[in-house]
């Protein structure tokens, strides 16, 4: 029988340390959409969403209420829609005409985020895929709710560079497309290495062409948590620190499970994975840079973060992995600068830089994120980000992502508004020296050697 | 059988007992079990009820609530599960 102390535990991770399930992510397919006619694609899409998810909304607050743990987002995703778009969409614009009806979708059921619009150009770019791409600006300025992802390279197919310079443009125009609204545009569009098919979190999430119709996937959160159970075992060793963050994150994820579960079940449709994450919010004491200060680093950037947030991420996996019957997405510690305010105090205290958070994704998930840098920067600056983020990815086997904001209008130093989840973020320097003739070149970087594991 | 969890947290006062199991008597609600305790001038209560026969969880939990804004206590009502997931293997 569960006992008082118990339930005091469960209650106060909840009501003092922040513990919440961070989103239901419905995916939905949209396979059966494809259509050769645009406006037919567009009516049978916005049915199929408005008709799977209707009850997503009110299933997600039942559950809340019920059990009492907070569900921040309700999300959908749906296949990429590239593919999806590709018979129907000649030109850009045509594809804009699909990002505005997903985001008349995501009002009507009421979710704050749709993800999918996006494209796997891992290896090369179909001519329906390479307009997507260039419609990306004006999707994301014409819609609210609209998550945009493009997946540039795997460990398998090596790097598309065509698309990473591709992307490079395609970050800086989106931020002029939205400079009235601090180039709010590229906090939605996400540029991954390794994309998992299932991932819950926003705003890299879309249906995988591998998934079944329809599926649940949830993304639990709870860096307050782990924060709380460490601050009672300052000064001892790396073995008692190691158990303290797995029972913790044991004991988070469960609780995805059981929502994960609950929501399938009264949803009548199946479980994907829960996505292990520790996703901070602006919120004091939901940061993922005050459990590293916690594990002993006077600032987020100081020498050690690496393998602080290394021994943290693996932690958080090997303590979740028992505590779920499927485990996928992102699984890992988030880093994003703006929605982290123990990262942002860092930058603003000269502790943490570009550089160091380049090497802090070679341990953690998922990559460069929610960063604010010069609205002056380069195309071919921010694909060499692009470029580098990708490579740290295909060649360590795993996802890596940026998503990087270029601030039309301000400079170093200054801060920038996202507003909700996405925070704010002071902007930080990038390295000034060209990398030009590096992404003019043509073509792709090819697989590494250790993918041939045939 | 439905098993919740209905914790009582708040200062102590006279009837923060009485007025709880009243509600919960007059609404279908069974008590399995009780433990309460208090700490420095503070009540602390769990208790175990049945809400099978109750028609709205919603409405059991938000009339609890505000009871308890009634009584200056905080009255929360979950369902077993989350407890059980959470501490139980």
């Amino acid at each position: 029988m569960i006992n008082r102390y118990e339930v005091n535990e469960t209650n106060q991770m909840i009501e003092q340390d922040n513990l919440d399930v961070r989103t239901i992510t419905l995916g939905i397919s949209l396979m059966d959409c494809i259509d050769g006619d645009l406006e037919k694609l567009n009516r049978q899409i916005y049915q199929k969403v408005t008709t799977v998810a209707r009850d997503l909304v009110s299933t997600g607050r039942e559950i809340e209420l019920e059990y009492g743990i907070p569900i921040v987002n309700k999300r959908i995703s749906v296949t990429p829609i590239a593919i999806v778009g590709e018979a129907a969409c000649k030109r850009p614009e045509d594809y804009v005409t699909i990002a505005r009806t997903l985001d008349k979708a995501a009002k009507e059921v009421g979710v704050n985020f749709i993800g999918g619009y996006s494209a796997l150009v891992s290896k090369g770019m179909t001519r329906g895929e390479e307009a997507l791409i260039r419609s990306i600006p004006a999707a994301l300025s014409q819609t609210e709710r609209v998550c945009s992802s493009v997946n540039v390279g795997s460990t398998k197919c090596g790097i598309n560079m065509d698309a990473v310079r591709l992307l490079g443009e395609i970050v800086r125009e989106t931020a002029e497309y939205t400079k009235d609204q601090d180039s709010l545009g590229c906090a939605k569009l996400v540029v991954f290495c390794n994309a998992p098919d299932d991932n819950p979190f926003m705003a890299g999430a879309f249906h995988g062409v591998t998934e079944a119709d329809a599926i649940i996937n949830v993304g639990v959160s709870g860096p307050g948590v782990v924060k709380h159970a460490l601050s009672k075992v300052r000064g001892e060793s790396f073995e008692v620190l190691c158990e303290t963050i797995k029972k913790t994150a044991f004991k988070v994820t469960r609780v995805g499970q059981l929502v994960a579960q609950e929501a399938s079940k009264r949803l009548g449709i199946p479980f994907g994975i829960l996505d292990l994450s520790l996703a901070p919010t602006p919120a004091v004491g939901d940061s993922v840079a005050e459990i590293l200060e916690e594990i002993g680093l006077e600032r987020t950037g100081a020498p050690g973060t690496t393998a602080a947030l290394a021994l943290l991420n693996d932690q958080v996996k090997k303590g979740g992995v028992m505590a779920s019957s499927y485990v996928g997405g992102l699984s890992g510690a988030f880093i994003p600068v703006s929605e982290d305010q123990g990262m942002i105090d860092a930058v603003q205290a000269g502790a943490l830089s570009l550089e160091k958070l380049e090497a802090m994704t070679c341990v953690c998930s998922v990559g460069l994120d929610m960063i604010a840098i010069p609205g002056d920067t380069k195309a071919s600056t921010i694909s060499g980000i692009i470029a580098d983020e990708m490579a740290i990815g295909m060649v360590n086997q795993k996802t890596t992502a940026v998503r990087i904001i270029p601030v039309i209008g301000k400079g170093v130093g200054e801060m920038v508004e996202f507003g909700g989840l996405l925070g704010y973020a002071p902007i930080m320097p990038v390295n000034a020296f060209s990398c030009e003739a590096f992404v003019s070149r043509r073509g792709r970087i090819p697989a590494p050697i250790h993918s041939f594991k045939n | 059988m439905k098993k919740t969890i209905i914790t009582v947290v708040g200062k102590d006062t006279v009837g923060i007992i009485a007025r709880v199991c009243t509600y919960l008597a007059d609404n279908q609600v069974n008590i399995l079990d009780i433990s309460q305790t208090i700490v420095q001038g503070y009540f602390n209560m769990m208790m175990i009820v049945d809400t099978g026969l109750v028609q709205s969880f919603g409405r059991l939990s938000e009339e609890l609530l505000e009871l308890g804004k009634e009584i200056g206590v905080v009255i929360k009502c979950q369902h077993e599960e989350i407890f059980e997931s959470m501490h139980r293997i």
